[in-house]
């Protein structure tokens, strides 16, 4: 049996209610020794599964020491427990809406964010005076912490979707904002001559030359900015909502269920991790068409 | 197509200072040249010399210049369309095809029609036909620099200003491309500037040769002689004549000749 057999058994034994025995994880890890993984991880499929191997052990350790009573159940319920608390939820029928509103905003804030953050990247980096009369101002809002804007949005829009969606906007703007303005300054100016040698200009020598040099900026700011986009989420939620698994954190921290708790960490890392990779899809099929 | 006769370059006293915060550098003073159409000429001349700047003036990629550039009598524009410029390196754009690239060198406007079988055209002369689908980075160097060469040849210009073309190319590659040169000009009659540090290439190739070196008067490089090949296209470069000039024009350039070189 080989090693990806092995894990992808291992995977399939993982789920909270039925913890793997101890022995099998100790024999994955033994197979994995130096001298084969060297041609064994380029395979495909291996290195995914491969990253799998340390979340199962921390899970296990979980287990153990859940199991070992070591902590209490309010400060560390055991897997089954934070299971159960999903199944409730689910049964209850909030589960999804709590993620699903907490998707809707990080994806509208971060495409308004996102949008904007490529419209002014694209003037500031291009324009000499678009760039001597905003990149201060926009250096110095860069630089407010975002909590400082929760009290005013709050005030302007009131405690609903719209302070919420521009909160995750402002720190999806960012990073695209920045990495595209960035990005443009270091375009090949060579080839932007050789643009305009040619009689390319404006738009057209930007649509032509200049934005698809920056495609591989654009999509690292993007990644950041995803990133951050569900940083606000979970600020946003914590301060004022009704709704979203920063509520969830907040509602099962005041009622004690550090199981819930625990479960909206999860998911919060999960559904991160989902949108991030498949960003990076698309960012590995952008740079293959655009570098 | 053919330009003969309808275009020609006139620098009156040209200069170009380059500097900031009031220290100047005068890199070309005092040119004085007419160029007929359908002219070949090299600009040679020792590095630092300022053969690109006035290419780079001649075609109005810089236009910081003082005196007067005229083309077919009118001052010459900030890239100036009646110009195609094939640049040192071959400058291709890395996520287009050969294809794209060459197609950025047609006139803004071009008719979709017109301009997928002009560059098809021009793929074929420059006998990249086979490359058309590829990216820069799957074509050899040759290649990207005949791509250069399709692309400058795309805008069908009036002046061809090439900015040592060949210079990064391998010596069989560069005899190559020298005879595409000349079958490209045979063709199109389109005055050509072409700047080299190659005596032999410019021996072989131009109508005339412009030298480039320091003013005896003033800071700066100016033109210190004009030389005429004598033999028409093609040339031998063992012909006597050319053997005389090439001694010549290394004298120029502040190379002694060899004792064995002089029969």
């Amino acid at each position: 049996m080989t090693t990806l057999e092995q894990t992808e058994r291992l995977l399939e034994t993982t789920s909270p209610a039925t913890p793997p025995d101890t022995d099998g994880t100790g024999t994955a890890l033994n197979t994995t020794n130096p001298a084969d993984t060297t041609r064994f991880i380029d395979r495909k499929g291996v290195k995914p599964a491969v990253g799998f191997l340390v979340p199962v052990v921390l899970l296990v350790a979980w287990w153990v020491v859940a199991a070992a009573e070591v902590f209490t159940a309010v400060q560390l319920p055991p897997p089954v427990a934070v299971f159960e608390a999903a199944v409730g939820l689910i049964q209850r029928g909030d589960l999804w809406s709590h993620i699903g509103i907490s998707v809707q905003r990080v994806l509208l804030g971060f495409g308004i964010g996102a949008v904007l953050g490529m419209i002014f990247g694209a003037i500031l980096g291009l324009s000499r005076w678009a760039d001597a009369l905003l990149t201060p101002l926009l250096g110095a809002l860069r630089a407010v912490p975002s909590l400082a804007w929760v009290p005013l949005l709050i005030l302007w829009m009131q405690i609903g979707e719209d302070s919420k969606v521009t909160l995750i906007a402002i720190g999806a703007f960012f990073p695209v904002f920045t990495t595209l303005y960035a990005g443009l300054q270091h375009v090949d100016p060579h080839l932007v001559e050789a643009g305009r040698a040619f009689g390319y200009k404006g738009f057209r020598l930007f649509k032509t030359v200049q934005l698809p040099a920056v495609v591989p900026s654009i999509f690292s700011g993007l990644r950041l900015a995803l990133a951050q986009a569900w940083l606000f989420l979970v600020a946003a939620e914590l301060i004022a909502s009704s709704m979203g698994l920063g509520f969830l954190l907040t509602d099962s921290q005041n009622n004690g269920r550090t199981d819930r708790l625990i479960l909206a960490i999860i998911l919060l890392a999960v559904l991160g991790k989902i949108t991030d990779t498949l960003l990076g899809l698309a960012e590995k099929r952008a740079i293959a068409r655009w570098t | 197509m053919t330009h003969a006769n309808t275009s020609a370059v006139v620098c009156r006293n040209v200069g170009r200072a380059f500097g900031t915060n009031g220290t100047s550098r005068q890199i070309l003073t005092n040119i004085d040249l007419e160029i007929a159409a359908g002219e070949i000429i090299s600009i040679i001349g020792a590095s630092g010399s300022g053969k690109s700047t006035l290419l780079r003036a001649l075609g109005g990629l810089d236009v910081g210049f003082t005196g007067e550039v005229l083309i077919d009598g009118t001052a010459v524009a900030a890239y100036d369309p009646r110009c195609a410029i094939g640049f040192q390196e071959p400058r291709l754009l890395p996520w287009a095809t050969v294809t794209d690239n060459v197609a950025i060198g047609l006139p803004e406007g071009t008719p979709k029609s017109t301009a997928t079988a002009r560059v098809a055209e021009l793929l074929d002369l420059v006998g990249l036909a086979e490359a058309a689908d590829h990216r820069p980075r799957e074509i050899s160097g040759g290649m990207a620099q005949r791509a250069s060469l399709a692309r400058a040849m795309a805008r069908d210009p009036e002046i061809l200003l090439l900015d040592e073309p060949f210079g990064a190319l391998d010596a069989l590659t560069r005899i190559k491309m020298q005879q595409l040169l000349l079958d490209v000009h045979a063709q199109t009659g389109t005055t050509t500037v072409m700047v080299t540090h190659d005596v032999d290439e410019a021996l072989l190739l131009s109508d005339r040769i412009v030298l480039l070196d320091a003013s005896p008067h003033t800071e700066g490089a100016t033109i210190a002689n004009i030389f005429t090949p004598p033999a028409p296209r093609p040339r031998a470069s063992h012909d006597p004549a050319l053997v005389v000039l090439r001694e010549a024009l290394l004298a120029g350039l502040g190379v002694e000749p060899l004792a064995s070189s002089k029969g």
